[in-house]
Protein backbone atom coordinates (compact mmCIF):
# COMPACT_ATOMS: atom_id res chain seq x y z
CA UNK A 1 0.00 0.00 0.00
CA UNK A 2 1.39 3.38 -0.97
CA UNK A 3 2.19 5.95 1.70
CA UNK A 4 -0.57 8.22 0.39
CA UNK A 5 -3.33 5.67 0.88
CA UNK A 6 -1.86 4.57 4.18
CA UNK A 7 -2.01 8.15 5.48
CA UNK A 8 -5.47 8.59 3.92
CA UNK A 9 -6.84 5.64 5.87
CA UNK A 10 -5.08 6.60 9.10
CA UNK A 11 -6.35 10.19 8.97
CA UNK A 12 -9.96 9.24 8.19
CA UNK A 13 -10.01 6.53 10.86
CA UNK A 14 -8.47 8.81 13.49
CA UNK A 15 -10.83 11.69 12.60
CA UNK A 16 -13.81 9.35 12.81
CA UNK A 17 -12.87 8.04 16.24
CA UNK A 18 -12.03 11.52 17.52
CA UNK A 19 -15.23 12.89 15.99
CA UNK A 20 -17.38 10.22 17.64
CA UNK A 21 -15.77 10.96 20.98
CA UNK A 22 -16.32 14.69 20.54
CA UNK A 23 -19.93 14.14 19.55
CA UNK A 24 -20.47 12.03 22.66
CA UNK A 25 -19.20 14.69 25.03
CA UNK A 26 -20.64 17.61 23.12
CA UNK A 27 -24.18 16.28 23.21
CA UNK A 28 -24.06 14.68 26.61
CA UNK A 29 -26.29 17.45 27.96
CA UNK A 30 -28.24 20.14 26.18
CA UNK A 31 -26.73 23.43 27.15
CA UNK A 32 -29.04 25.56 29.18
CA UNK A 33 -27.18 28.54 30.52
CA UNK A 34 -26.81 28.26 34.31
CA UNK A 35 -28.01 31.76 35.01
CA UNK A 36 -31.53 30.70 34.02
CA UNK A 37 -31.61 27.92 36.58
CA UNK A 38 -32.69 28.48 40.12
CA UNK A 39 -31.07 26.52 42.95
CA UNK A 40 -32.50 23.08 43.53
CA UNK A 41 -34.35 22.97 40.22
CA UNK A 42 -33.71 20.41 37.53
CA UNK A 43 -33.07 22.35 34.33
CA UNK A 44 -35.46 21.76 31.43
CA UNK A 45 -34.82 21.99 27.73
CA UNK A 46 -37.44 24.69 27.46
CA UNK A 47 -39.76 22.55 25.34
CA UNK A 48 -43.31 22.77 26.59
CA UNK A 49 -46.18 20.88 25.03
CA UNK A 50 -49.59 20.99 26.68
CA UNK A 51 -47.83 21.80 29.91
CA UNK A 52 -45.49 18.84 29.67
CA UNK A 53 -41.85 19.81 29.98
CA UNK A 54 -38.69 17.93 29.03
CA UNK A 55 -35.94 17.67 31.64
CA UNK A 56 -32.43 18.39 30.47
CA UNK A 57 -30.86 15.32 32.06
CA UNK A 58 -27.49 13.98 30.87
CA UNK A 59 -27.34 10.79 28.79
CA UNK A 60 -27.91 7.65 30.89
CA UNK A 61 -24.64 6.51 32.45
CA UNK A 62 -24.90 2.93 31.09
CA UNK A 63 -25.38 4.23 27.55
CA UNK A 64 -22.66 6.85 27.88
CA UNK A 65 -20.16 4.35 29.30
CA UNK A 66 -20.96 1.72 26.71
CA UNK A 67 -20.34 4.21 23.94
CA UNK A 68 -17.07 5.19 25.56
CA UNK A 69 -16.24 1.48 25.76
CA UNK A 70 -16.64 1.05 22.02
CA UNK A 71 -14.28 3.95 21.42
CA UNK A 72 -11.68 2.42 23.74
CA UNK A 73 -12.18 -0.98 22.09
CA UNK A 74 -11.56 0.59 18.68
CA UNK A 75 -8.31 2.16 19.80
CA UNK A 76 -7.01 -1.07 21.39
CA UNK A 77 -8.09 -3.08 18.33
CA UNK A 78 -6.27 -0.74 15.96
CA UNK A 79 -3.10 -1.03 18.04
CA UNK A 80 -3.19 -4.86 18.09
CA UNK A 81 -4.55 -5.66 14.61
CA UNK A 82 -3.94 -4.29 11.11
CA UNK A 83 -6.33 -1.46 10.30
CA UNK A 84 -4.41 1.79 10.26
CA UNK A 85 -3.13 1.88 6.69
CA UNK A 86 -0.05 -0.25 6.23
CA UNK A 87 0.58 -0.54 9.99
CA UNK A 88 0.63 -4.29 10.67
CA UNK A 89 -0.47 -4.22 14.30
CA UNK A 90 1.41 -5.34 17.42
CA UNK A 91 0.22 -8.96 17.07
CA UNK A 92 1.28 -9.19 13.41
CA UNK A 93 -2.00 -10.99 12.63
CA UNK A 94 -2.99 -11.75 9.02
CA UNK A 95 -5.87 -13.91 7.81
CA UNK A 96 -3.47 -15.95 5.69
CA UNK A 97 -1.18 -16.37 8.71
CA UNK A 98 -4.12 -17.66 10.74
CA UNK A 99 -5.05 -20.06 7.95
CA UNK A 100 -1.44 -21.27 7.78
CA UNK A 101 -1.45 -21.89 11.54
CA UNK A 102 -4.62 -23.97 11.24
CA UNK A 103 -3.14 -25.93 8.36
CA UNK A 104 0.15 -26.52 10.20
CA UNK A 105 -1.67 -27.66 13.33
CA UNK A 106 -3.75 -30.10 11.29
CA UNK A 107 -0.63 -31.30 9.49
CA UNK A 108 1.10 -31.99 12.82
CA UNK A 109 -1.94 -33.93 14.01
CA UNK A 110 -2.74 -35.96 10.91
CA UNK A 111 0.67 -36.45 9.27
CA UNK A 112 1.74 -39.22 11.68
CA UNK A 113 -1.57 -41.03 11.11
CA UNK A 114 -1.16 -40.94 7.33
CA UNK A 115 2.49 -41.86 7.69
CA UNK A 116 1.79 -45.10 9.51
CA UNK A 117 -0.36 -46.20 6.56
CA UNK A 118 1.93 -44.82 3.84
CA UNK A 119 4.38 -47.69 4.24
CA UNK A 120 1.77 -50.43 4.39
CA UNK A 121 1.04 -52.46 1.30
CA UNK A 122 -2.50 -52.40 -0.05
CA UNK A 123 -3.10 -55.92 1.32
CA UNK A 124 -2.10 -54.74 4.78
CA UNK A 125 -4.38 -51.70 4.49
CA UNK A 126 -7.35 -53.92 3.70
CA UNK A 127 -6.74 -55.89 6.87
CA UNK A 128 -6.57 -52.70 8.96
CA UNK A 129 -10.07 -51.56 10.05
CA UNK A 130 -8.95 -48.01 10.91
CA UNK A 131 -7.30 -47.54 7.54
CA UNK A 132 -10.48 -48.77 5.86
CA UNK A 133 -12.59 -46.35 7.94
CA UNK A 134 -10.42 -43.46 6.81
CA UNK A 135 -10.52 -44.73 3.26
CA UNK A 136 -14.31 -44.93 3.34
CA UNK A 137 -14.58 -41.33 4.55
CA UNK A 138 -12.20 -40.11 1.87
CA UNK A 139 -14.18 -42.06 -0.70
CA UNK A 140 -17.51 -40.66 0.46
CA UNK A 141 -16.16 -37.11 0.39
CA UNK A 142 -14.35 -37.24 -2.91
CA UNK A 143 -15.44 -40.17 -5.06
CA UNK A 144 -19.04 -41.02 -4.21
CA UNK A 145 -20.40 -38.04 -6.16
CA UNK A 146 -19.75 -39.99 -9.38
CA UNK A 147 -19.12 -43.58 -8.30
CA UNK A 148 -21.88 -43.69 -5.67
CA UNK A 149 -21.52 -44.11 -1.91
CA UNK A 150 -21.40 -47.89 -2.36
CA UNK A 151 -18.85 -47.57 -5.19
CA UNK A 152 -21.17 -49.32 -7.60
CA UNK A 153 -21.20 -46.45 -10.08
CA UNK A 154 -24.05 -45.70 -12.43
CA UNK A 155 -24.67 -44.92 -16.08
CA UNK A 156 -21.34 -43.62 -17.42
CA UNK A 157 -19.54 -43.92 -14.09
CA UNK A 158 -17.72 -47.22 -13.58
CA UNK A 159 -18.67 -49.70 -10.89
CA UNK A 160 -15.66 -50.03 -8.57
CA UNK A 161 -17.10 -52.84 -6.52
CA UNK A 162 -16.92 -55.54 -9.18
CA UNK A 163 -13.94 -57.32 -10.63
CA UNK A 164 -14.16 -55.66 -14.05
CA UNK A 165 -11.53 -52.95 -14.54
CA UNK A 166 -11.28 -50.63 -17.53
CA UNK A 167 -7.74 -49.55 -16.72
CA UNK A 168 -6.54 -52.49 -14.66
CA UNK A 169 -7.34 -53.57 -11.14
CA UNK A 170 -3.94 -53.90 -9.51
CA UNK A 171 -3.09 -51.50 -6.68
CA UNK A 172 -0.66 -49.65 -8.94
CA UNK A 173 -3.29 -49.28 -11.70
CA UNK A 174 -5.92 -48.00 -9.27
CA UNK A 175 -3.47 -45.55 -7.77
CA UNK A 176 -2.50 -44.27 -11.24
CA UNK A 177 -6.18 -43.86 -12.17
CA UNK A 178 -6.88 -41.77 -9.07
CA UNK A 179 -3.71 -39.70 -9.26
CA UNK A 180 -3.58 -38.86 -12.95
CA UNK A 181 -7.16 -39.41 -13.96
CA UNK A 182 -8.27 -41.28 -17.07
CA UNK A 183 -9.59 -40.14 -20.41
CA UNK A 184 -11.64 -42.57 -22.43
CA UNK A 185 -11.63 -41.97 -26.19
CA UNK A 186 -14.05 -44.04 -28.18
CA UNK A 187 -14.52 -42.24 -31.52
CA UNK A 188 -17.90 -41.81 -33.14
CA UNK A 189 -18.30 -44.41 -35.89
CA UNK A 190 -21.71 -43.43 -37.22
CA UNK A 191 -20.34 -41.39 -40.12
CA UNK A 192 -17.70 -44.00 -40.96
CA UNK A 193 -19.66 -47.25 -40.99
CA UNK A 194 -23.17 -45.93 -41.57
CA UNK A 195 -26.38 -46.76 -39.71
CA UNK A 196 -26.46 -50.26 -41.17
CA UNK A 197 -22.89 -50.86 -40.07
CA UNK A 198 -23.74 -49.66 -36.57
CA UNK A 199 -26.60 -52.13 -36.42
CA UNK A 200 -24.45 -55.01 -37.70
CA UNK A 201 -21.55 -54.35 -35.33
CA UNK A 202 -23.96 -54.10 -32.42
CA UNK A 203 -25.32 -57.56 -33.27
CA UNK A 204 -21.78 -58.90 -33.49
CA UNK A 205 -20.95 -57.44 -30.08
CA UNK A 206 -24.06 -59.07 -28.60
CA UNK A 207 -22.80 -62.30 -30.11
CA UNK A 208 -19.39 -62.22 -28.46
CA UNK A 209 -20.92 -61.29 -25.13
CA UNK A 210 -23.12 -64.37 -25.33
CA UNK A 211 -26.43 -62.58 -25.85
CA UNK A 212 -29.25 -63.19 -28.24
CA UNK A 213 -28.38 -61.76 -31.62
CA UNK A 214 -29.13 -61.81 -35.33
CA UNK A 215 -26.47 -64.12 -36.81
CA UNK A 216 -26.71 -62.70 -40.33
CA UNK A 217 -26.13 -59.19 -39.17
CA UNK A 218 -23.40 -60.37 -36.83
CA UNK A 219 -21.52 -62.02 -39.67
CA UNK A 220 -21.54 -58.71 -41.54
CA UNK A 221 -20.62 -56.91 -38.33
CA UNK A 222 -17.63 -59.16 -37.77
CA UNK A 223 -15.89 -57.67 -40.81
CA UNK A 224 -16.47 -54.11 -39.61
CA UNK A 225 -15.37 -55.11 -36.12
CA UNK A 226 -12.10 -56.53 -37.43
CA UNK A 227 -11.38 -53.32 -39.36
CA UNK A 228 -12.39 -50.62 -36.90
CA UNK A 229 -12.90 -52.04 -33.44
CA UNK A 230 -10.34 -54.80 -32.96
CA UNK A 231 -7.35 -52.48 -32.63
CA UNK A 232 -8.60 -51.20 -29.27
CA UNK A 233 -11.04 -53.87 -28.09
CA UNK A 234 -8.71 -56.68 -29.36
CA UNK A 235 -9.82 -59.18 -32.03
CA UNK A 236 -11.36 -61.40 -29.33
CA UNK A 237 -13.23 -58.42 -27.82
CA UNK A 238 -11.63 -58.77 -24.40
CA UNK A 239 -10.62 -55.10 -24.25
CA UNK A 240 -7.34 -53.42 -23.48
CA UNK A 241 -6.63 -51.87 -20.10
CA UNK A 242 -3.79 -49.72 -21.48
CA UNK A 243 -6.39 -47.75 -23.46
CA UNK A 244 -9.32 -48.24 -21.17
CA UNK A 245 -11.12 -50.11 -23.97
CA UNK A 246 -13.82 -52.17 -22.24
CA UNK A 247 -14.14 -55.91 -22.42
CA UNK A 248 -17.10 -56.57 -24.74
CA UNK A 249 -17.41 -60.26 -23.97
CA UNK A 250 -18.71 -59.86 -20.43
CA UNK A 251 -22.05 -58.59 -19.20
CA UNK A 252 -20.80 -55.23 -17.88
CA UNK A 253 -22.07 -52.25 -19.88
CA UNK A 254 -20.81 -48.90 -18.65
CA UNK A 255 -23.16 -46.94 -20.91
CA UNK A 256 -26.06 -49.34 -20.78
CA UNK A 257 -26.47 -52.70 -22.49
CA UNK A 258 -29.80 -52.21 -24.23
CA UNK A 259 -29.58 -52.53 -28.03
CA UNK A 260 -30.40 -48.87 -28.57
CA UNK A 261 -27.76 -47.68 -26.06
CA UNK A 262 -25.06 -49.96 -27.48
CA UNK A 263 -25.85 -48.65 -30.95
CA UNK A 264 -25.71 -45.11 -29.56
CA UNK A 265 -22.24 -45.81 -28.12
CA UNK A 266 -21.01 -47.10 -31.48
CA UNK A 267 -22.65 -44.32 -33.46
CA UNK A 268 -21.63 -41.35 -31.30
CA UNK A 269 -18.61 -42.60 -29.43
CA UNK A 270 -17.96 -42.26 -25.70
CA UNK A 271 -15.53 -40.01 -23.92
CA UNK A 272 -15.54 -40.87 -20.27
CA UNK A 273 -13.29 -38.72 -18.16
CA UNK A 274 -12.02 -39.40 -14.68
CA UNK A 275 -10.53 -36.10 -13.41
CA UNK A 276 -7.02 -36.28 -11.91
CA UNK A 277 -7.05 -36.14 -8.12
CA UNK A 278 -3.29 -35.99 -7.50
CA UNK A 279 -3.11 -32.27 -6.83
CA UNK A 280 -6.25 -32.17 -4.75
CA UNK A 281 -5.75 -35.20 -2.54
CA UNK A 282 -1.97 -35.75 -2.41
CA UNK A 283 -0.21 -39.09 -2.21
CA UNK A 284 -1.02 -40.12 1.38
CA UNK A 285 -4.78 -39.83 0.94
CA UNK A 286 -4.65 -41.50 -2.46
CA UNK A 287 -2.81 -44.44 -0.91
CA UNK A 288 -5.65 -44.97 1.57
CA UNK A 289 -8.24 -44.53 -1.19
CA UNK A 290 -6.43 -47.10 -3.32
CA UNK A 291 -6.70 -49.55 -0.46
CA UNK A 292 -10.39 -48.81 0.03
CA UNK A 293 -11.27 -49.11 -3.67
CA UNK A 294 -9.24 -52.32 -3.85
CA UNK A 295 -11.16 -53.67 -0.86
CA UNK A 296 -14.49 -52.91 -2.57
CA UNK A 297 -13.70 -55.28 -5.43
CA UNK A 298 -12.06 -57.86 -3.15
CA UNK A 299 -15.14 -58.09 -0.97
CA UNK A 300 -17.15 -59.42 -3.92
CA UNK B 1 -23.33 22.13 20.32
CA UNK B 2 -26.85 23.21 19.50
CA UNK B 3 -29.16 20.27 18.80
CA UNK B 4 -31.73 22.68 17.64
CA UNK B 5 -29.84 23.76 14.53
CA UNK B 6 -29.51 20.21 13.24
CA UNK B 7 -32.90 19.03 14.42
CA UNK B 8 -34.81 21.88 12.86
CA UNK B 9 -32.98 21.86 9.50
CA UNK B 10 -33.69 18.50 7.91
CA UNK B 11 -31.57 19.41 4.86
CA UNK B 12 -28.52 20.08 7.01
CA UNK B 13 -29.16 16.88 8.95
CA UNK B 14 -29.19 14.86 5.72
CA UNK B 15 -25.92 16.39 4.59
CA UNK B 16 -24.31 15.63 7.95
CA UNK B 17 -25.62 12.01 7.86
CA UNK B 18 -24.18 11.50 4.36
CA UNK B 19 -20.81 12.89 5.48
CA UNK B 20 -20.77 10.68 8.58
CA UNK B 21 -21.65 7.51 6.62
CA UNK B 22 -19.24 8.26 3.76
CA UNK B 23 -16.27 8.10 6.11
CA UNK B 24 -16.56 4.31 6.27
CA UNK B 25 -16.50 3.98 2.50
CA UNK B 26 -13.71 6.52 2.10
CA UNK B 27 -11.43 4.53 4.43
CA UNK B 28 -12.48 0.98 3.49
CA UNK B 29 -13.52 1.04 -0.16
CA UNK B 30 -11.86 3.90 -2.04
CA UNK B 31 -8.22 2.85 -1.35
CA UNK B 32 -8.96 -0.61 -2.87
CA UNK B 33 -9.47 1.02 -6.27
CA UNK B 34 -5.73 1.75 -6.29
CA UNK B 35 -4.31 -1.46 -4.75
CA UNK B 36 -2.38 -3.87 -6.97
CA UNK B 37 -3.89 -6.89 -5.09
CA UNK B 38 -7.40 -5.91 -6.09
CA UNK B 39 -6.87 -4.43 -9.55
CA UNK B 40 -4.10 -6.55 -11.14
CA UNK B 41 -5.03 -9.92 -12.68
CA UNK B 42 -3.14 -12.96 -11.37
CA UNK B 43 -0.61 -14.56 -13.75
CA UNK B 44 -2.30 -16.30 -16.67
CA UNK B 45 -5.76 -14.79 -16.20
CA UNK B 46 -7.51 -14.36 -19.55
CA UNK B 47 -10.90 -12.94 -20.41
CA UNK B 48 -13.54 -15.65 -20.86
CA UNK B 49 -13.86 -17.10 -24.36
CA UNK B 50 -17.08 -16.60 -26.32
CA UNK B 51 -18.74 -19.84 -25.18
CA UNK B 52 -17.65 -19.50 -21.56
CA UNK B 53 -18.89 -15.90 -21.56
CA UNK B 54 -22.34 -17.04 -22.72
CA UNK B 55 -22.16 -19.80 -20.12
CA UNK B 56 -21.51 -17.21 -17.44
CA UNK B 57 -24.65 -15.34 -18.49
CA UNK B 58 -26.63 -18.57 -18.24
CA UNK B 59 -25.18 -19.05 -14.76
CA UNK B 60 -26.53 -15.59 -13.93
CA UNK B 61 -29.83 -16.10 -15.76
CA UNK B 62 -30.63 -19.32 -13.91
CA UNK B 63 -29.67 -17.74 -10.61
CA UNK B 64 -26.91 -20.20 -9.76
CA UNK B 65 -25.22 -17.49 -7.67
CA UNK B 66 -28.23 -17.41 -5.36
CA UNK B 67 -27.39 -20.85 -3.95
CA UNK B 68 -23.72 -21.21 -4.89
CA UNK B 69 -20.88 -18.95 -3.81
CA UNK B 70 -17.65 -18.48 -5.72
CA UNK B 71 -15.48 -17.53 -2.80
CA UNK B 72 -13.24 -19.94 -0.91
CA UNK B 73 -12.39 -18.28 2.37
CA UNK B 74 -8.97 -18.76 3.98
CA UNK B 75 -10.20 -21.31 6.51
CA UNK B 76 -8.76 -24.81 6.65
CA UNK B 77 -12.16 -26.49 6.44
CA UNK B 78 -12.79 -24.68 3.16
CA UNK B 79 -9.38 -25.10 1.57
CA UNK B 80 -9.52 -28.82 2.44
CA UNK B 81 -12.79 -29.17 0.62
CA UNK B 82 -12.51 -26.72 -2.26
CA UNK B 83 -8.81 -25.96 -2.77
CA UNK B 84 -6.79 -22.74 -2.67
CA UNK B 85 -8.59 -19.79 -1.04
CA UNK B 86 -9.87 -17.19 -3.49
CA UNK B 87 -7.77 -14.10 -4.21
CA UNK B 88 -9.00 -10.77 -5.57
CA UNK B 89 -6.77 -10.95 -8.66
CA UNK B 90 -8.79 -13.92 -9.96
CA UNK B 91 -11.90 -11.78 -10.27
CA UNK B 92 -10.66 -8.55 -11.87
CA UNK B 93 -12.33 -9.35 -15.21
CA UNK B 94 -15.69 -10.16 -13.63
CA UNK B 95 -18.46 -7.62 -14.15
CA UNK B 96 -20.40 -8.20 -12.04
CA UNK B 97 -18.58 -10.59 -9.73
CA UNK B 98 -20.45 -13.74 -8.71
CA UNK B 99 -19.08 -14.30 -5.24
CA UNK B 100 -22.57 -14.89 -3.91
CA UNK B 101 -23.52 -14.63 -0.28
CA UNK B 102 -25.23 -17.87 0.65
CA UNK B 103 -24.32 -21.51 0.27
CA UNK B 104 -27.34 -23.71 -0.18
CA UNK B 105 -25.13 -25.75 -2.50
CA UNK B 106 -21.35 -26.02 -2.34
CA UNK B 107 -18.90 -23.29 -3.33
CA UNK B 108 -18.05 -23.36 -7.04
CA UNK B 109 -14.98 -21.11 -7.13
CA UNK B 110 -12.74 -24.10 -7.92
CA UNK B 111 -15.17 -26.54 -9.49
CA UNK B 112 -13.29 -26.43 -12.82
CA UNK B 113 -11.82 -29.83 -13.71
CA UNK B 114 -13.21 -31.38 -10.57
CA UNK B 115 -15.86 -33.46 -12.36
CA UNK B 116 -16.14 -34.65 -15.94
CA UNK B 117 -18.27 -32.85 -18.53
CA UNK B 118 -20.60 -35.84 -18.59
CA UNK B 119 -21.06 -35.63 -14.86
CA UNK B 120 -22.04 -31.97 -15.13
CA UNK B 121 -24.51 -32.81 -17.89
CA UNK B 122 -26.10 -35.59 -15.86
CA UNK B 123 -26.13 -33.42 -12.75
CA UNK B 124 -27.66 -30.37 -14.45
CA UNK B 125 -30.35 -32.51 -16.10
CA UNK B 126 -31.42 -34.10 -12.85
CA UNK B 127 -29.10 -33.64 -9.86
CA UNK B 128 -30.60 -36.64 -8.04
CA UNK B 129 -29.37 -38.99 -10.75
CA UNK B 130 -25.85 -38.56 -9.40
CA UNK B 131 -26.37 -37.08 -5.91
CA UNK B 132 -29.47 -38.76 -4.45
CA UNK B 133 -29.78 -36.36 -1.49
CA UNK B 134 -29.42 -33.18 -3.59
CA UNK B 135 -32.10 -30.50 -3.36
CA UNK B 136 -30.90 -28.65 -6.45
CA UNK B 137 -33.49 -28.20 -9.17
CA UNK B 138 -32.99 -29.83 -12.56
CA UNK B 139 -32.32 -27.57 -15.54
CA UNK B 140 -33.57 -29.74 -18.37
CA UNK B 141 -34.48 -26.83 -20.67
CA UNK B 142 -30.80 -25.91 -20.96
CA UNK B 143 -30.42 -29.03 -23.11
CA UNK B 144 -33.01 -27.81 -25.61
CA UNK B 145 -32.14 -24.13 -25.99
CA UNK B 146 -29.34 -23.41 -28.45
CA UNK B 147 -27.21 -20.29 -28.58
CA UNK B 148 -26.70 -18.13 -31.64
CA UNK B 149 -23.91 -15.95 -30.27
CA UNK B 150 -25.53 -12.91 -31.87
CA UNK B 151 -25.07 -10.81 -28.73
CA UNK B 152 -21.68 -12.14 -27.73
CA UNK B 153 -19.72 -9.45 -29.58
CA UNK B 154 -21.81 -6.71 -27.97
CA UNK B 155 -21.22 -8.24 -24.55
CA UNK B 156 -17.48 -8.35 -25.17
CA UNK B 157 -17.49 -4.73 -26.34
CA UNK B 158 -19.34 -3.68 -23.21
CA UNK B 159 -16.90 -5.59 -21.01
CA UNK B 160 -13.97 -4.00 -22.85
CA UNK B 161 -15.27 -0.56 -21.90
CA UNK B 162 -15.02 -1.51 -18.22
CA UNK B 163 -11.49 -2.85 -18.60
CA UNK B 164 -11.63 -6.48 -19.75
CA UNK B 165 -8.89 -6.81 -22.41
CA UNK B 166 -10.86 -8.35 -25.28
CA UNK B 167 -9.04 -7.82 -28.57
CA UNK B 168 -10.67 -6.65 -31.81
CA UNK B 169 -10.11 -10.18 -33.07
CA UNK B 170 -11.96 -11.67 -30.09
CA UNK B 171 -14.91 -9.43 -30.78
CA UNK B 172 -14.91 -9.98 -34.54
CA UNK B 173 -14.91 -13.77 -34.05
CA UNK B 174 -17.33 -13.84 -31.13
CA UNK B 175 -20.08 -15.62 -33.03
CA UNK B 176 -17.82 -18.16 -34.76
CA UNK B 177 -17.95 -20.89 -32.05
CA UNK B 178 -21.75 -20.86 -32.29
CA UNK B 179 -21.83 -21.18 -36.09
CA UNK B 180 -22.78 -24.87 -36.03
CA UNK B 181 -26.07 -23.93 -34.37
CA UNK B 182 -25.64 -26.91 -32.06
CA UNK B 183 -24.13 -25.22 -29.03
CA UNK B 184 -26.76 -25.65 -26.35
CA UNK B 185 -27.05 -23.57 -23.22
CA UNK B 186 -25.86 -26.49 -21.13
CA UNK B 187 -22.73 -26.86 -23.30
CA UNK B 188 -21.86 -23.22 -22.66
CA UNK B 189 -22.60 -23.51 -18.96
CA UNK B 190 -20.35 -26.56 -18.63
CA UNK B 191 -17.53 -24.79 -20.49
CA UNK B 192 -17.90 -21.91 -18.05
CA UNK B 193 -17.94 -24.21 -15.00
CA UNK B 194 -14.95 -26.23 -16.17
CA UNK B 195 -12.66 -23.18 -16.24
CA UNK B 196 -13.64 -21.86 -12.80
CA UNK B 197 -10.68 -21.39 -10.50
CA UNK B 198 -8.28 -23.57 -12.44
CA UNK B 199 -5.47 -20.98 -12.48
CA UNK B 200 -4.33 -21.33 -8.91
CA UNK B 201 -2.86 -24.69 -8.02
CA UNK B 202 -4.61 -26.29 -5.14
CA UNK B 203 -2.61 -25.04 -2.20
CA UNK B 204 -3.40 -27.14 0.83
Amino acid sequence: MSTFWSIWIIVITAVTIAGCTWLLFATRKIEVSSKDIKDGEVPTTGHVYDGIEEYDNPLPAWWFNMYLGTVIFAVIYLVLYPGMGSYAGVLGWTQIGQWQEEVDAAEAKYAPIYEQYANMSVEELIANPNAMKMGRRLFNNNCSVCHGSDGRGSYGFPNLADSDWLYGGTAADIKASITHGRKGAMPAWGAVIGEKGVDNVAEYVFGISGREHNTDKATEGAKIYATYCASCHTPEGTGMTALGAPNLTDSVWLYGGSPSLVRHSIRNGRNGNMPAQGEMLKAEKIHLLTGYVYSLSKSQ
Amino acid sequence: MKHEIVEKNIGLMMVLIVIAISFGGLAQVIPLFWQAETTEPIAGLKPLGAIALEGRDIYIKEGCHVCHTQMVRPLRAETERYGHYSVAGEHVYEHPFLWGSKRTGPDLARVGGRYSDNWHMAHLYNPRDVVPESNMPGFSWLFENTLTGEDTAAKMTALRIVGVPYTDEDIANAAVPFASGEVTEVDALVVYLQQLGTLLTRKR
